[in-house]
């Protein structure tokens, strides 16, 4: 861990990432102290006479949205929404693809053969339509939500840790503790899984910016976490159609969301650079 | 000794039309531009069922009955004259002579049958089947036991006779609806499944082109049966044009009609901008938004429950939401339907009378339930206002917002939906008739598993008196018809299955080139205007 | 070599079944009734099992798919429920917006990806390399519909360079292209930075510095040469993620392309469409990784065919 941050220090981009990361993390726990107004309360005086969000102004210092709520509010909590989805979503696609990635790798063989190509078939299936699919299937709650997104993303995991599995498990190394007759499982946690840490370190990190993106997608096209439970890209979805007249409704929720998948992105990306410098690419 | 009634409305109504004498005067030519962003979906009378294709439909095919231009009276069209027996269960309609196809056959009273049987025919697949069952024989030829419809027979080739199985007031409305439209048998023969794509009618207009995905394009039939009209030469429909591109390129003086409307985020601006606005006409529209409550299900079988939700709601705040594009409603028919009870006050928007109602109910802390509403903006955003205000008497409504398909399912089921709201789906008239908005989605017929009565509102004295109201199909009944109806309707409203919100109003903007009456740009059953009888500027 | 071809032909054809019958599971699972979508909202019960009886619906779900993979067998992708048109008509007017929406990201992703990647590279370790290298990485983290939404409002709204969206021109293409390429833009021109650099440090540039070629040839013509084939056989798999954001960016701009008639279909459940749709998409996937996997060994002999 030291080790670690010693590293992380020296990077300024991935110091950057962890100090915003934080802060989004910070903003998120701390929303009801934060947030100057109910982020439910739809306000009166929020809209003008004919139906228009306000601006920003002293009052409502993000401007409302187009029910006359705080925007600023509303974003804090949807740090919450975001974040929740992003370690759950993310965090279930990376056991899920830990899971069918050591499997595969490990015993090889029909079951193995199986596996993979069924993550072949997955990763041809244009992803959103997938989850557009399943979120007409499920009717989309948080919850739902991040399970839809797992259940898409888990397949880019399983690729990878297959990879490393499968060239662990046929290396001299392993050869030599099979043949002391080590059991299997003593052979896939004790040598095998801390091989694998530094990769599931990355894609933890890597993949919360992927499902945040997806989460943000998912509610843009209306299909997201159940109103009026507040979402960066659900504020985006309801006002769109104002966009021209308040781009602000677009724009703030917009750099929030750039900002949570850049930081965790440019932390990943740091983080695969000092455990795993061989691999690199497209995450 | 059958008493004969005999209408001649052609002449009883020439003096309200709003074209009359000026329509002389009007030089035939000219193009208009009409934008759409979706595809056109089908130009077949027998399938086509949304709003866009509804009307470009009724300009190219015609049926024995029509409405005036910009009204909702009902005039016969391709019938010349009709009579009704007096028990109402034998229309016998004498038929315009000379009409041509746009294929250049005469058309005779073969194809009147012809068409009708074709839209209950199964084999066709007709979402407007259901419309026809008044007409004897109709069940046979919808199980597929029949091929013909013994309740039509063409008398001779100018003569159409109709026999019913019951009385029904609706009969000449439905006459008028597209699936009545006349079609050539040689040509759905030729065309197949295909003439969707390759529509012959004898309409106002012919297809001259279809690039599907970009533009169709009508030309005028020469050979009209009302001499005339059409006015325009041509009228081009372009197809994926976003609605806030069309209105940049109507400014621009590039298109005439907004297709789609004006777009929500410009509305604001344009209504308050005086080069435009004079551009934009208003009108209102068939349509009522409402919330149903499943009366089926716990806890709104309670009255006091329903009535309590219909003085919770701000409706005032939630036509402020989409920017005054709609006015309040209090019951379920909207102003411009016949039977319109414009005295009927409706429920107060009252939050402690409405928490005191609850309180009767035995629901003192409130309950807990579910509002489904369709996931395409602004529906999403009304639900939430909804919930807001059920929140304030203490209503804990959770959303579900799906796609159209699921909430429509979840309606049609008994105990799934508590609470609809009706926006993105809601009940627009098929025809100008109260009766339209009764049957299907507060009648009992239409409270079953897959129906529209999403409230499964089922009363038996509204029912007796619907049915009464529909058997009135004498002449000189019509007012008391009428009146039948607006009471009917309170009646419902005492029982309290929906929560009317708003009616939606018509904003449609035109290009100043385009003129006519302004009713022609808002015409009830026409949207978003009337093809036939708008002109333009330029070419007179 | 036509081993190899064989056998990823074998396995292009199984994901292909194997999504049909996915996609199709799926759309029955939708709680959801096609044939009330269909019959209208006069419909009467009977109505609606007459229709569902001529769609073949009322059969088991084994039979209803072996039906039509039969039909497939034969080219034949059915009938739209809602529009009663031949679906590969409706996919194949389209498609050419998609195809054409595509190529113009490609075109994007490329110039953005090569540009940053040699800049970066050329000045490693300067200002410039480490600006390029964030903004990099802003474009792989901004989401496309905010992107896009910006795009319109700066450049077509505020300052009106280009329309609002819609289909048509050279001009129409620009936004929505650039708002779908950027993402892999900000990838490309990280993969070709590290390219580049590891080829500049190659002997044979050495040489070729020593013997006084300039800067510029050195880079642009022997560099460039060597660090772009790389990048050249991961276009061929970025089509899978074209096909999930064309569904945003279609949305966003207008576009008519197949991403916006499959987020139609699925909303009234018109299956035949929902299927055609998924399956083109899939085919233009496995087309392209079968592509990048052809071409790869042409261009890295190191990579053996297995």
């Amino acid at each position: 861990m030291l080790y670690l941050w010693k590293k992380f220090r020296k990077n300024k981009v991935a110091l950057f990432g962890v100090t915003v990361a934080l802060l989004i993390i910070f903003t998120a726990v701390c929303a009801p102290l934060l947030s100057p107004y109910d982020p439910y309360e739809q306000f009166f005086e929020g809209l003008t006479l004919e139906g228009s969000p306000l601006p920003p102004s002293a009052k409502f210092w993000l401007g409302t949205d187009l029910l006359g709520r705080d925007l600023f509010s509303r974003l804090l909590y949807g740090a919450r929404t975001s974040l929740i989805i992003g370690v759950v979503a993310n965090g279930v696609a990376v056991g899920i693809g830990t899971i069918f990635g050591v499997i595969a790798g490990y015993m090889g063989g029909f079951l193995g053969w199986s596996i993979m190509r069924f993550t072949d078939l997955m990763m041809a299936f244009p992803a959103l339509l997938l989850a557009i699919a399943l979120a007409a299937i499920f009717s989309p709650s948080l919850w739902i939500v991040a399970l839809v997104i797992a259940l898409v993303n888990w397949v880019w995991v399983a690729r990878v840790i297959y990879a490393q599995t499968s060239s662990l498990a046929t290396s001299e190394f392993i050869e030599a503790i099979r043949s002391l007759g080590a059991s299997s499982p003593r052979i896939l946690f004790r040598h095998i899984l801390p091989h694998l840490v530094p990769t599931i370190l990355v894609w933890s990190t890597l993949g919360i910016s992927t499902t945040v993106l997806l989460e943000a997608t998912l509610s843009f096209l209306g299909i997201g976490v159940r109103p009026p439970t507040p979402s960066w890209g659900g504020i985006i979805f309801e006002s769109q159609s104002y966009f021209l007249d308040a781009p602000w409704l677009v724009f703030f929720p917009g750099v929030a969301i750039l900002l949570l998948a850049l930081s965790f992105n440019l932390v990943g990306d740091a983080l695969r650079d000092i455990l795993d410098p061989t691999q690199r690419g497209r995450g | 000794m059958k008493r004969i009634l005999i209408y001649l409305l052609a002449s009883v109504f020439v003096l309200m039309l709003p074209m009359g004498s000026s329509a002389d005067a009007m030089k035939q030519g000219g193009t208009m531009t009409v934008t759409y962003k979706d595809d056109v979906v089908t130009l077949d009378p027998a399938i086509g069922y949304d709003w866009q294709n509804w009307s470009m439909i009724k300009s190219l095919f015609s049926g024995l009955m029509d409405y005036k231009p910009g009204t909702t009276v009902l005039t016969p069209d391709l019938a010349e004259s009709y009579t009704i027996s007096p028990d109402g269960l034998v229309y016998t309609f004498k038929l315009r002579q000379g009409v041509k196809f746009h294929n250049g056959r005469k058309m005779v009273a073969g194809d009147v049958k012809y068409s009708i049987e074709r839209t209950i025919n199964p084999k066709t697949q007709s979402p407007g089947q259901g419309f026809y069952g008044m007409i004897k024989g109709f069940d046979e030829l919808a199980s597929g036991k029949a091929d013909v419809l013994s309740g039509i027979t063409a008398v001779d080739d100018y003569t159409v006779r109709f026999d019913l199985s019951r009385p029904d007031a609706t009969f000449l409305h439905v006459l008028g609806l597209n699936f009545a439209f006349v079609v050539p048998k040689e040509a759905v023969d030729k065309y197949g499944q295909d003439f969707g794509k390759n529509p012959v009618g004898t309409g106002a207009f012919s297809l001259e082109e279809w690039k599907l995905g970009q533009r169709v394009v009508f030309a005028r039939n020469k050979t009209y049966h009302h001499s005339g009209i059409p006015f325009l030469d041509k009228v081009i429909f372009e197809i994926g044009q976003e609605p806030s591109v069309a209105l940049l390129r109507l400014q621009r003086g590039e298109v005439d009609i907004l297709g789609d409307g004006i777009p929500p985020a410009r509305f604001v601006q344009i209504m308050k901008d005086a080069q435009y606005k004079d551009l934009v006409v208003e009108g209102g529209q068939l349509q009522t938004g409402y919330i149903s409550m499943n009366v089926k299900m716990k806890p709104f079988d309670n009255v006091k429950v329903r009535q309590a939700v219909n003085m919770a709601i701000n409706k005032q705040r939630i036509v402020t939401i989409i920017n005054n594009r709609a006015v309040v409603a209090n019951q379920p028919l909207p102003p411009s339907m016949p039977g319109y009870d414009k005295d009927y006050k409706g429920y107060p928007f009252d939050q402690e009378k409405a928490k005191a109602l609850l309180a009767e109910a035995g629901y003192t802390d409130g309950f807990e339930t579910e509002l489904y509403v369709m996931n395409v903006d602004p529906n999403p955003r009304i639900a939430q206002a909804i919930q807001q205000d059920l929140a304030s008497i203490g209503i804990k409504a959770e959303i579900k917002n799906q796609s159209q398909a699921t909430v429509i399912a979840a309606g049609g089921e008994a105990d799934q939906a508590p609470m609809i709201w009706s926006g993105g789906m809601a009940w627009i008239a098929d025809y100008p008739d109260p009766s339209n908005f009764y049957g299907p989605i507060l009648g009992c017929g239409g409270a079953v598993t897959g129906g529209w009565n999403w409230a499964w509102y089922c009363n038996d004295d509204i029912e007796k008196a619907a049915v009464k109201a529909d058997s009135m199909s004498k002449a000189g009944d019509e007012a008391k018809r009428i009146d039948l109806w607006r009471s009917t309707f309170i009646k419902i409203m005492g029982d309290a299955p929906w929560v009317p919100i708003f009616n939606e109003q018509r904003f449609t903007m035109h290009a100043d080139r385009i003129g006519g009456d302004d009713s022609f740009f808002v015409d009830p059953v026409h949207i978003p205007v009337n093809y036939e009888n708008v002109y333009a500027k330029d070419a007179q | 070599m036509l081993a190899f071809f064989l056998k990823r032909l074998g396995a292009s054809v199984g994901i292909i079944i194997g999504i049909t019958l996915i996609t199709f599971l799926l759309s029955f699972y939708i709680p959801a009734d096609p044939v009330r979508m269909l019959a209208g909202r006069s419909a009467s019960q009977q109505t609606v099992e007459n229709i569902r009886h001529q769609l073949g619906l009322d059969k088991p779900l084994y039979i209803q798919y072996f039906k039509y993979l039969g039909r497939l067998a034969h080219g034949d992708l059915g009938r739209s429920y809602k529009q009663k048109t031949q679906v590969s008509e409706l996919i194949f007017s389209r498609l050419p917006a998609t195809l054409l929406l595509m190529a113009g990201a490609i075109s994007f992703e490329l110039i953005i990806g090569l540009l940053a990647g040699i800049l970066a590279a050329t000045r490693r370790g300067q200002k410039t390399d480490h600006a390029a290298m964030i903004l990099s990485f802003v474009g792989v983290s901004a989401p496309q519909f905010v992107l896009g939404l910006l795009l319109l409002y700066t450049f077509a709204y505020k300052f009106p360079l280009f329309p609002l969206g819609g289909y048509g021109t050279l001009a129409h293409l620009i936004l929505p292209a650039l708002t779908l390429g950027i993402t892999g833009g900000g990838w490309y021109s990280r993969m070709m930075r590290s390219s580049m650099v590891d080829v500049l440090m190659q002997d044979y540039i050495r040489t070729a510095r020593a013997k006084g070629v300039s800067e510029h040839k050195v880079v642009l013509v022997h560099g460039l040469r060597n660090a772009i084939l790389p990048i050249i056989t991961m276009v061929g798999l970025d089509i899978g993620f074209f096909m999930s954001g064309a569904v945003v960016v279609e949305s966003v701009f207008g576009w008519p392309g197949i991403g916006q008639l499959a987020w139609q279909a699925i909303q009234v459940i018109d299956i035949p469409t929902i299927m055609g749709v998924t399956m083109v998409a899939a085919l233009c996937i496995v087309i392209g990784n079968f592509l990048a996997d052809m071409v790869m060994p042409l261009v890295d002999p190191r990579i053996r065919l297995r």
